[in-house]
């Protein structure tokens, strides 16, 4: 046997190793499950495959994909602003990752959308055909393809390192500035946005989560959010893929933890009081002593007066365990904030019989688009200089 | 970065023209919309309604709707409470009140609101408050977001959830193909009884008034439409509160718009104001950088012994 052929062989053998790992099968088999629920969706209409009706016409795809989906990609612009714009180059480090979940985050909403629309490639239209400059929406809408094509010349050097383009790179690198100012922009307009596409329904969504302030309340929960998943984040990619990570980072690592769960903790303080008055600017008091009310307590008390302590206590302790479980449990309270406002709390005056619950398969498309999310990100981490600064750009940021 | 007095000016300019030919983007202040003037509207007298569904069936066959599976003529489906759907426009429900011997049935629809909730959170103008007082949909550019159905207030635009590459929004248009052809809505000329009155929606009221001075005992003093979400072309009379009706007596008499508007308003003072103070904290920790660096090179330069230099 010649030596090209041994060597082509051990290859062969290696690939197949690589190919069947857990990783791969479980996410390998979600995505297939997503392909056919995909055709089916496309061919069958919407009513095939959810649970939505006349009476709930935004189900687990607008809740989960699009107001959790935007709201957890919020790292992206105040990891940006606290560095480029605040000057705390102590976290530089965790631009790129935060940058480019972001970047996958609102491209999977965009992805969700085409799912939830009727039609989807229609999408343009509001731009193009004619614009509903009165709707809260159309805002919305602008703002996220915006803000998308932001993010994607904000990720860019990191594909443009990899491919060694040093001339566009440069380029690339020099409208930081401009874009994360840019980025904050359009950040504050379409995450509070996003809750005051809620204000047109008073008599729709449940008083203890009504409120003028809701655009507020959207915005200072997407900094909650974002702070938190880049602490999340950091915490599932240090496990995962430290063997991709430079000093920097590894070192960097830690400060991070810290200066984002002290800044968490302040901002959900925050939080608390304003959704404090908003009870009280809606004089709804009495309203908490019902079953809404005792839920409301629970958000309110358990996913943002208690992580807002436990970071507290993290920081004061140096305990870093501390701060990454609060930044998970701070996470799922976001995600249990949306959900109320667009399903939990919504609709709450209809009889049970016509409230809403997704199907499964309205549940495992959202899976599959959470994976297909997964699945590019460790493709760019393991590929694109992400968690180290690649070795000719040393110290050009 | 520096700005020339041309660009500066340039940009005066266009700030000043875009403000000049846009639509006001307050809140109306001390304006009051009460509807296109001479706009149509139809007043439905609950009190005469007998639940024939005379003019569901009318609906269909005007819209051409499809068939449904019991015929319009059987009265049964009238024990269970309806709501419009993709394929009944127009529904009829009957209500047992207490205290009463008969029941009452109400006509639900489209109530084309003087400011519609559907028009103004669509984001491509799907909607349009025609001056006839209708309040008509275009298929050929609705994305399919649906905001439209999460927003109305009375629960009426309904999807073809069912349709996977063309679905609609459906709802009453008020007949409007027939009134621009100068006839009246399908319902108003199926109904035998006096339930339902078509016309300009001032005399409607008028016609309203009239009718609850004469009949003190057979209305409640409350004609509903007139001012619910900003007043709406649909016009109710009813012997009983029309809570006990099914009809929400909570909504308010704010027009959707003004709800948003100062959301909306928000946009253009963020967009000017957050660069201005981002650019600010920007300079402030540059700053701050240049002094540090500066003292550590004077404590340096202190620490070290000076070195002369050829000048």
């Amino acid at each position: 046997m010649s030596d090209k052929a041994a060597v082509t062989g051990v290859k062969t053998v290696t690939g197949v190793k690589t190919w069947l790992t857990p990783f791969n099968v479980v996410s390998g088999s979600i995505i297939m499950a997503g392909i056919v629920l995909s055709i089916l969706r496309f061919t069958m209409g919407l009513g095939a495959v959810t649970n939505l009706s006349n009476d709930n016409p935004w189900g687990l795809w607008i809740g989960f994909d699009l107001l959790v989906g935007v709201a957890l990609a919020a790292g992206g612009y105040v990891t940006s602003a606290a560095v480029y714009l605040l000057g705390m180059k102590k976290y530089h480090s965790a631009v790129r990752p935060a940058v480019l979940t972001g970047f996958l985050g609102y491209a999977l909403v965009v992805f969700a959308l085409t799912y939830d629309v009727g039609r989807p490639w229609r999408l343009p239209y509001p731009f193009i055909i004619q614009q509903g400059t009165t709707s809260l929406l159309f805002e919305v809408a602008g703002c996220v393809a915006l803000y998308l094509t932001v993010l994607f010349l904000e990720f860019m050097p990191a594909p443009l390192e990899w491919l060694g383009f040093k001339k566009v790179r440069e380029l690339a690198v020099r409208l930081t500035l401009a874009l994360t100012v840019l980025g904050v922009v359009l950040s504050t307009l379409h995450q509070s946005s996003l809750g005051a596409l809620f204000l047109v329904v008073p008599s729709k969504l449940h008083p203890l989560w009504y409120s003028p302030y809701l655009p507020v309340f959207f915005f200072i929960s997407s900094i909650i959010a974002g702070l938190s998943m880049v602490i999340f984040e950091g915490t599932l990619s240090r496990h995962y893929f430290a063997d991709k990570m430079d000093a920097a980072h590894l070192n960097e690592n830690e400060g991070v933890t810290l200066g984002f769960g002290k800044a968490a903790s302040l901002v959900l303080a925050g939080y608390l009081t304003i959704k404090v008055m908003g009870i009280a600017g809606g004089d709804n008091w009495r309203l908490l002593g019902t079953s809404y009310g005792l839920w409301f307590l629970v958000e309110l008390l358990g996913f943002v007066a208690l992580p807002s302590f436990l970071y507290a206590v993290g920081v004061r302790n140096k305990d870093l365990g501390l701060i990454k479980w609060t930044a998970a449990w701070t996470v799922l309270g976001i995600v249990i904030n949306r959900l109320n406002v667009c399903l939990i709390a919504f609709n709450w005056q209809l009889p049970l019989s016509q409230r809403y619950f997704p199907s499964w398969m309205e549940i495992a498309t959202s899976v599959f688009i959470v994976t297909v999310g997964v699945v590019v990100f460790r493709f760019i981490v393991t590929k694109m200089p992400i968690f180290y600064e690649h070795p000719e750009y040393k110290d050009t940021h | 970065m520096s700005i020339s007095r041309r660009k500066f000016l340039g940009w005066i300019g266009a700030a000043g023209l875009g403000s000049a030919l846009g639509k006001s983007a307050f809140a109306a202040g001390s304006k009051h919309f009460e509807g296109h003037p001479g706009s149509l509207g139809i007043l439905h007298d609950i009190t005469q309604c007998v639940g024939c569904r005379s003019c569901e069936a009318a609906c269909a066959r005007e819209n051409a709707l499809p068939v449904p599976d019991k015929p319009f003529k059987d009265l049964s489906v009238l024990e269970e409470k309806r709501r419009t759907t993709a394929a009944d426009y127009t529904v009829v429900n009957k209500y047992e009140v207490p205290g009463r011997k008969a029941p009452l049935f109400v006509k639900k629809q489209c109530n084309h609101c003087l400011e519609p909730a559907c028009a103004s959170v669509c984001f491509v103008r799907a909607f349009k408050k025609t001056e006839t007082g209708a309040v008509t949909y275009d298929a050929s550019v609705c994305v399919g977001c649906r905001y439209c159905m999460v927003a109305c207030p009375f629960e009426i635009p309904t999807y073809e959830y069912d349709e996977a590459l063309s679905p609609r929004v459906m709802k009453c248009t008020m007949c409007y193909p027939r009134i621009m052809r100068g006839e009246i809505p399908a319902c108003v000329e199926a109904c035998p009884k006096e339930a339902l009155t078509f016309g300009k929606r001032e005399d409607l009221i008028n016609i309203a008034r009239e009718r609850i001075r004469q009949y003190p005992d057979r209305y409640i003093d409350h004609i509903y439409g007139e001012t619910e979400m900003g007043g709406t072309s649909w016009l109710y009379l009813s012997s009983v509160p029309f809570k006990e009706v099914g009809m929400r007596e909570d909504l308010g008499v704010t027009p959707a718009p003004e709800l948003t508007s100062g959301a909306l308003s928000a946009v253009p003072v963020v967009v000017g104001l957050w660069p201005v103070l981002l650019m600010g904290l920007f300079a402030i920790s540059k700053r701050k950088e240049i002094v540090f660096r500066e003292e550590l090179e004077s404590v340096k330069k202190a620490a070290q012994p000076p070195i002369k230099e050829d000048i």
